[in-house]
């Protein structure tokens, strides 16, 4: 054994070997496959893979091991010193052992290649070809299987093309946490399947027949990703493309703050296919099914191409770009002038584009007032934001996906990973599978997110976080004795405090997370839902903070900048947050909005907000798709989409994910129009090209002045009377969100929405397991089958924004508010959930789709 | 049968019973015996019985699925009152029980795992049965019977089919396809006798029969001998 | 023909001694046959010195692979805070092998006994029989013995009086071979498919639930009371200095007197012939399997090859479980060879591809040759595909599988040959090739 100082100062034990002639040194316990690729040494393999623990199944990888009487499978066997490996280069033995699996593994496989999915980028087809035989001596028929089986609505099965790697089960089961999809039959036989009713009755195995339960994951598209044969297919991409069609460009995830790695594979202007890109600091090779098949949203019929113009006769029209511009100019120039415009940029602009809007408010339109927040916030949010998001990164110690997967314990507060931040969901889970991480979360129930993590729910009433997490950063024992290991773990070196956008309506909530990251030395970093709003925040899009995270009170920090951007000064007066703008406009403070991407429907009261556009003088409009605010505003103008456009996200790390044009269409982004209107209005922006902005970003001076950390006061809980409950709500990952649009086979395994209340709740309304409950404010109700949880009393949750359940939309309220609760006993008259206002236009339009997702899940255990 | 006459009050007991007999957080353990139990209700393993393993045990449908297809003694198809197996593993086979296999599929009219119409009887051809000095054998749901050739087979399952219950060579009566899965789920056999009923045959004893009766012994054999200690050494 | 003394002399009745008795497996006439005394005994020594007698005996698996017992036992952690497990293998199955069933149900005090003794000696409070699911009858004996043993005082809490715990469950398979291999067993017992685990790790460090466990056969633990009054040279003076004991050899098929004969390691086949009165009338013995299906046939030139576990060995097959399959110049190895590769694919697990793909297309490929229809070349690719599974598949049932292939080419070529050259009639038209599955 060799011991090794490492760069970093940390002692690697190491050992010593030769494979196939050349002597290594690799780190204790590397796999022997691993060595031998450090060296250049490509052993054939398909069950092996990286980031699954070995299994050893596919016998591939055989090689000689001097002094083993047998091959060893190197893709199991460890490195040890003096060991001497010869692979198929050296090797006669391990050369025919290879050929021998190879042999047997083809023998079974149709040849179907020139159809076949995978054809081109194909393991199997390359490794047969590079360490196969170049015949078959068997000749009997080969074993059939109706095909394909769809073994979820995105994933297909052809069971004849499978090698039996289990590279599927594996992931299902070790990564995502989600079996169902397992190994059925045994020997030959044996083959890859869901629960499905059909293997348990006589007769053929119907192709199409997957009732039971469909494959039931949101990570279920990486199982095609690491298929190396065409065994998986997508839905979506099945029979339309060949990978040597295809022109690859790397980008980053749009769909929430993760900033994962993706791969865009398109053809002839169209993407066909999005895949999981490798990055071992972010989300190593795993994406979402939402970050996967959720890329055509920009392809429908509503996608703005031209601008539009609203007449003096209220008629919308489309227009030329120059007239719209100057129009926009103009209008913008005299509601500036006029009383002031507010600038509301939505959370999924790019770094350049919300440094874009920032600039644009402070020195076109000489405000503040802007904003990204499109969803509940508060003024405690805007103060936590500054002190612990703006400027934060893994260059300056930020906290780090490796962080998290590497600590002892992660407390979770206002944030449910798997349904909002699909990717630290899968870090969690792996951080207590391989390092013991333990998970503590703040929430009413036990989420699958939070039992697949081996997680301990300290349950709370929605508002009662403060109070909760001021106790756990106190001395005094309780109040639970889960939330008695939570106190202890917090306190051990290396813990970690994730705190949700969510926390922001919860008053006392983030200065309490603050505190207790104060007393017990944990780490606390904020994890938004949405891709750009960690950019929008150290770009500036806040009400009082400008870019490079300086307060706008400080002065020193306003005139370094206006000397840097060129302008004589930036107003002082801290801006009006997204809330304050829309009661400004609506009374007609404010004379103009900007409005980026923000549907209505994601604001804490919808019908509100709609007012407050329609009531304000002039209204710009930067949008893609055709919607609410684009019919309603003075001036639309086009933009970008992400794959049309060069860009970056800063994740919630506050890494920086540049990413390039993969469509090069011509549409321009928000940073570039808004840019444009700067002209027209006489003001140089500078924000035409994004490699611009970030260099102008990156040369903003160092700025070292830090807030004080926020010190709101809890707010007292509201006491519900029977009949009533607080509201608790957060999103599925696969909803009712636009990005997911004419995504048709994602829609199919979105959870079913369900109105979660406890047993004595339920009780007290009368209600049972699955009977339809209603929850109402004086806006609307929402009827939902009931999921009796382990929960509070008197709290009832809804999912926010999915089929049936559009809650900020039905209801005109949020999580923390009293509602009503009640039952009708059984099951939901036609048209009663309309009656009630259940559902808005875009719950029904997509409602089907949803639901057909949720007939197959029914009776799926999601608490699992 | 539906759902809800699998999931009573009483096998949600037994199935709790079954995992008691498992460490804490092991409770998986009981998934083949409980797989086992719903058999025994139903006769086969049904979706119903996958479901129910599955909520008694807090896993997927697709986890007992994976489970449930694997083993050959979890029938899925249509059963019969009986499993009637003969024995085709190569020294049985071979010995006789080929031709007793063939002979019994042609007259019950069905094949391998199928039953027949009269829903009596479900035929298979069985791997080594662990019985070999019994050759050919024969099980009528597991109970053993001896050198079965044509003519014994088919008179078994004539009796079998003519509602008689032929007492076998070795164990206890045939329970029933269903109610041998009860005992396969861990349960003692309450049958008066039935454990007392005649377990062993010639074969089996031959050897010590011949040492017996040949006084021939292991000489030496003193029960006090001194076990070693590290501490005496 | 009675056997000779010399031959007479080579019985040596320990394990099947009780057998005669029929009421062994109640427990008043087990305890009246020096019943649970293995125990007391036991119990009064240091857990280690039983660790070391039973080293000190030689004692080697009864369950086929012949490891050696007391050294299996001291890889058991100690004090290392974790349960430990005990396991008992029960799920006979190999084709042949049919001495643990008899075991289980004549004599089931003599298992539970050895239990309680391995548990005090590896320091477990739970042990496990996992007795294959067809055995109704043996598993309904041993369910019987357990609770009378718990009545007792043999099992539960405070066995006799010592502060000692054992909770012992009979858990019943569900048919499947493959579960005879222990980390496939422990899988199955833990709820899963029964599939083979990766070693290392080991199960004394990680065996059930990821505890140390020993995972030991029906024989190999009943033995253990033996040991325990006996002693080690009285165990000692059977066998051969490195197969040390008696071994209950299975004698089945073409002979007169077929059944268990418990004999000191090390007879010979001829021997064992002249015990079980030679082969049947008008049979001439052709080929035999030393230990169950999985261990290369032998034939009439092996029958002086002494039956332990290297002599054996050096003759290129194993002792396997003793179980010897005893066929004739009426049998034909072609056929008993697809019969047995049949087995094999019906049993494969599916995890790997070698055991799973090979046995599927070799059974295939056997098929055919019977059928009339085999060629030349379907011979080099047998032996070649015994090539690429012996040694490449996960587990020992690949191995196992290419035992009557090689072996029945090696020895039967010209049985082959007379197939593929026409000079025997086609089995497929005289019977259905019964058994395929």
């Amino acid at each position: 054994m060799t011991v090794t100082q490492q760069k970093d100062g940390e002692i690697v034990e190491t050992v010593t070997l030769t494979i196939d002639g050349i002597e290594t040194t690799v780190p204790k316990g590397t796999l022997v496959i691993r060595a031998a690729e450090a060296l250049g040494i490509a052993i054939p393999r398909f069950c092996d893979h990286p980031l699954l623990d070995p299994a050893g199944a596919c016998r591939q990888c055989l090689v000689e091991v001097e002094g083993q009487r047998k091959p060893m499978t190197s893709c199991t066997t460890t490195c040890t010193d003096g060991m001497v490996v010869k692979t198929q280069l050296t090797s006669p033995v391990a050369r025919k052992a290879q050929e021998g699996i190879m042999e047997f593994l083809l023998i079974n496989h149709p040849l179907d290649c020139p159809i076949c999915d995978k054809g081109g980028e194909c393991p199997l087809q390359n490794q047969a070809m590079s360490n196969g035989r170049s015949d078959s001596r068997f000749v009997e028929e080969k074993r059939k299987y109706p095909t394909p089986l769809a073994i979820s609505t995105q994933v297909l099965l052809d069971r004849e093309r499978c090698v039996l790697c289990q590279r599927c089960t594996r992931f299902s089961e070790e990564i995502a946490g989600d079996p169902f999809i397992d190994l059925m039959e045994r020997g030959a036989a044996e083959q890859i399947g869901v629960f499905s009713d059909t293997p348990y009755l006589e007769g053929d195995h119907a192709a199409t027949n997957t009732s039971g339960d469909p494959f039931n994951s949101y990570y279920s598209g990486n199982t095609i990703q690491i298929c190396p044969v065409g065994a998986l297919t997508g839905s979506d991409y099945r029979f339309h493309s060949r990978p040597f069609d295809l022109v690859s460009t790397p980008s980053i995830n749009e769909h929430d703050a993760g900033g994962d790695a993706i791969r865009v594979d398109h053809r002839r202007g169209s993407v066909m296919r999005r895949l999981s890109g490798e990055d071992s600091a972010v989300n190593e090779e795993w994406i979402s099914d939402k970050t996967r098949f959720a890329f055509r949203y920009a392809n429908g019929s509503d996608r703005l191409v031209y601008p539009r113009v609203r007449d003096e006769d209220g008629t919308l029209r489309e227009t030329s770009w120059s007239e719209a511009l100057l129009v926009a100019a103009e209008g913008l120039a005299a509601a500036r002038d006029n009383g002031g415009v507010g600038v509301l940029t939505g959370g999924r602009v790019t770094v350049e584009d919300a440094y874009a809007y920032a600039k644009f408010a402070r020195v076109a339109l000489a405000t503040n007032d802007v904003d990204f927040r499109v969803r509940p916030h508060s003024a405690e949010e805007t103060a936590f934001l500054a002190d612990y998001a703006a400027g934060v990164s893994p260059n300056n110690g930020g906290v780090t996906y490796t962080d998290v997967e590497q600590a002892p314990a992660v407390l979770l507060v206002g944030l449910e990973a798997e349904e909002e931040a699909p990717s630290l969901f899968l870090r969690l889970r792996k951080g207590n599978r391989k390092h013991g991480l333990r998970l503590f979360s703040v929430q009413p129930f036990a989420s699958p997110g939070v039992t697949k993590a081996n997680g301990t729910l300290l349950p709370v009433v929605p508002g009662g976080e403060a109070e909760l997490l001021t106790a756990l950063a106190g001395d005094a024992i309780g109040p639970s004795a889960e939330a008695e290991q939570a106190r202890s773990a917090v306190r051990t070196d290396g813990a970690i405090i994730l705190v949700g956008e969510r926390l922001a309506a919860v008053p006392g909530g983030l200065s309490a997370a603050a505190l207790l990251a104060d007393t017990t030395g944990a780490r606390l970093a904020w994890v938004p839902r949405r891709a750009g709003d960690r950019g929008a925040v150290d770009a500036g899009c806040l009400p009082t903070l400008l870019p490079g995270a300086r307060p706008v009170s400080d002065l020193s920090g306003r005139v370094e900048l206006a000397s840097y951007w060129g302008v004589d000064s930036l107003p002082s007066a801290p801006g009006r947050d997204t809330a304050e703008m829309l009661v400004a406009a609506a009374t007609g403070q404010l004379a103009g909005l900007v409005v980026g991407g923000v549907d209505p429907g994601d604001l804490p009261d919808p019908a509100a907000a709609e007012q407050a556009m329609e009531a304000v003088g002039f209204l710009v409009s930067l949008e893609l798709r055709d919607g609410w605010v684009p019919q309603h505003a003075n001036v639309v103008l086009p933009v970008a989409p992400v794959v049309e456009k060069a860009g970056s996200f800063l994740n919630w790390e506050g890494r920086l994910r540049i990413f390039d044009t993969v469509l090069s269409t011509g549409a321009m982004t928000d940073a570039r129009v808004l840019n444009s209107i700067a002209d027209e209005m006489g003001i140089a922006l500078g924000t035409g090209d994004p490699r611009r902005i970030r260099a102008e970003l990156a040369g903003l001076p160092a700025h070292e002045v830090r807030p004080t950390p926020p010190s709101y006061p809890a707010a007292e809980l509201p006491k519900p009377d029977a009949g009533q409950a607080v509201l608790a709500s957060w999103h599925h990952l696969l909803d009712l969100g636009s990005l997911q649009d004419n995504a048709e086979f994602l829609a199919g395994t979105a959870r079913p929405a369900v109105v979660r209340l406890s047993a004595a709740t339920a009780a007290e309304i009368g209600a049972q397991d699955g009977a339809q409950v209603t929850v109402s404010t004086e806006r609307g109700a929402i009827t939902l089958p009931l999921r009796i949880s382990a929960m509070p009393d008197r709290v009832v949750w809804l999912p926010t924004n999915s089929a049936g359940s559009t809650v900020r939309r039905t209801l005109g309220t949020d999580a923390g508010a009293v509602v009503s609760i009640r039952t009708d006993g059984g099951a939901r008259q036609a048209g009663d959930g309309a009656g009630h206002g259940t559902g808005d236009g875009a719950g029904h339009s997509t409602a089907d789709g949803a639901g057909h997702g949720a007939r197959h899940a029914q009776s799926t255990e999601e608490d699992q | 049968m539906s759902y809800e006459e699998l999931d009573t009050e009483e096998n949600r007991g037994r199935a709790a019973e079954i995992r008691a007999r498992f460490p804490e957080g092991r409770e998986r353990s009981a998934l083949l015996p409980l797989l086992h139990l719903v058999q025994s209700v139903e006769g086969k393993v049904t979706p119903d019985g996958i479901r129910f393993c599955a909520e008694q045990l807090g896993i997927t449908r697709a986890q007992v699925g994976a489970v449930a297809t694997f083993y050959t003694m979890y029938k899925r198809g249509r059963t019969g009152n009986h499993l009637v197996s003969v024995c085709t593993n190569t020294l049985c086979g071979m010995m006789g029980g080929d031709k007793t296999y063939q002979a019994l599929s042609k007259h019950l009219g069905v094949g391998h795992e199928e039953t027949t119409e009269d829903g009596t009887i479900t035929l298979e051809h069985a791997e080594c049965l662990a019985a070999c000095d019994y050759a050919p054998v024969l099980t009528v749901d597991y109970e053993f019977y001896n050198n079965v050739d044509e003519a014994k087979g088919l008179e078994i399952v004539q009796r079998l089919q003519a509602g008689e219950v032929p007492h076998p060579d070795r164990g206890a009566e045939p329970a029933g396809l269903a109610g041998i899965g009860e005992q396969l789920a861990g349960y003692g056999d309450g049958r008066p006798g039935a454990v007392a009923d005649n377990a062993t045959g010639e074969p089996t004893l031959r050897g010590i029969r011949l040492a017996a009766d040949n006084d021939i012994s292991v000489p030496g054999f003193d029960p006090n001998t001194p076990i070693p200690s590290k501490e005496g050494k | 023909m009675s056997p000779s003394p010399e031959v007479l002399q080579k019985l040596t009745p320990v394990l099947t001694k009780r057998w005669l008795s029929p009421d062994a497996w109640r427990i008043n006439t087990y305890e009246k046959l020096d019943g649970y005394l293995g125990l007391k005994k036991a119990l009064k020594s240091h857990p280690d010195d039983l660790i070391a007698l039973v080293k000190d005996s030689g004692l080697r698996g009864r369950g086929g692979a012949g490891f050696p017992t007391g050294l299996k036992w001291s890889f058991i952690p100690q004090n290392d805070g974790k349960p430990h497990y005990l396991v008992v293998n029960a799920d006979e199955g190999e084709p042949g092998t049919c001495k643990d069933l008899p075991m289980m149900m004549n004599d089931p005090h003599a298992l539970i006994e050895g239990i309680v003794i391995t548990c005090y000696a590896i320091r477990a409070e739970r042990a496990y029989i996992y007795i294959r699911g067809e055995a109704v009858h043996a598993a309904r004996r041993l369910r019987h013995a357990v609770a009378e043993a718990y009545a007792r005082g043999y099992l539960g809490r405070n066995i006799l009086g010592t502060g000692l715990n054992v909770e012992l469950v009979v858990h019943s398979g569900a048919g499947a071979y493959i579960c005879g291999e222990e980390t496939a067993l422990l899988d199955s017992l833990e709820g899963f498919r029964g599939q083979p685990r990766l070693k290392p790790p080991f199960p004394a460090t990680h065996g059930l639930y990821s505890s140390p466990t020993v995972v030991n056969n029906v024989g190999t633990i009943a033995s253990v009371p033996y040991i325990v009054l006996g002693g080690v040279d009285w165990w000692r003076q059977m066998g051969t200095e490195k197969s040390s004991g008696p071994m209950i050899y299975s004698l089945s098929g073409r002979v007169v007197n077929p059944g268990q004969y418990e004999c000191t390691m090390g007879i010979t086949l001829r021997e064992l012939l002249e015990l079980c009165g030679g082969m049947q009338p008008g049979h001439e013995l052709k080929f035999w399997t030393p230990g169950g299906s999985s261990t290369p046939l032998f034939t009439a030139e092996h029958l002086d090859v002494p039956l332990d576990f290297d002599s054996v060995a050096a003759q290129g097959s194993m002792l396997g479980t003793t179980a010897t399959q005893i066929f004739s110049d009426q049998d034909c190895p072609v056929y008993a060879t697809y019969r047995w590769i049949e087995f094999y694919a019906h049993e494969s697990c599916g995890k790997c591809t070698p055991c799973r793909e090979g046995n599927y297309w070799m059974a295939r490929i056997l098929r055919r040759i019977l059928s009339g229809a085999g060629t030349y070349d379907d011979l080099d690719t047998l032996l070649d595909a015994c090539d690429n599974l012996l040694g490449r598949s996960f587990c020992a049932l690949g191995d196992g599988a290419t035992s009557p292939v090689t072996s029945s080419i090696k020895y039967f070529k010209q049985d082959y040959l007379d197939y593929i050259e026409g000079r025997k009639k086609p089995l497929l038209d005289a019977r259905e090739l019964v058994g395929a599955h």
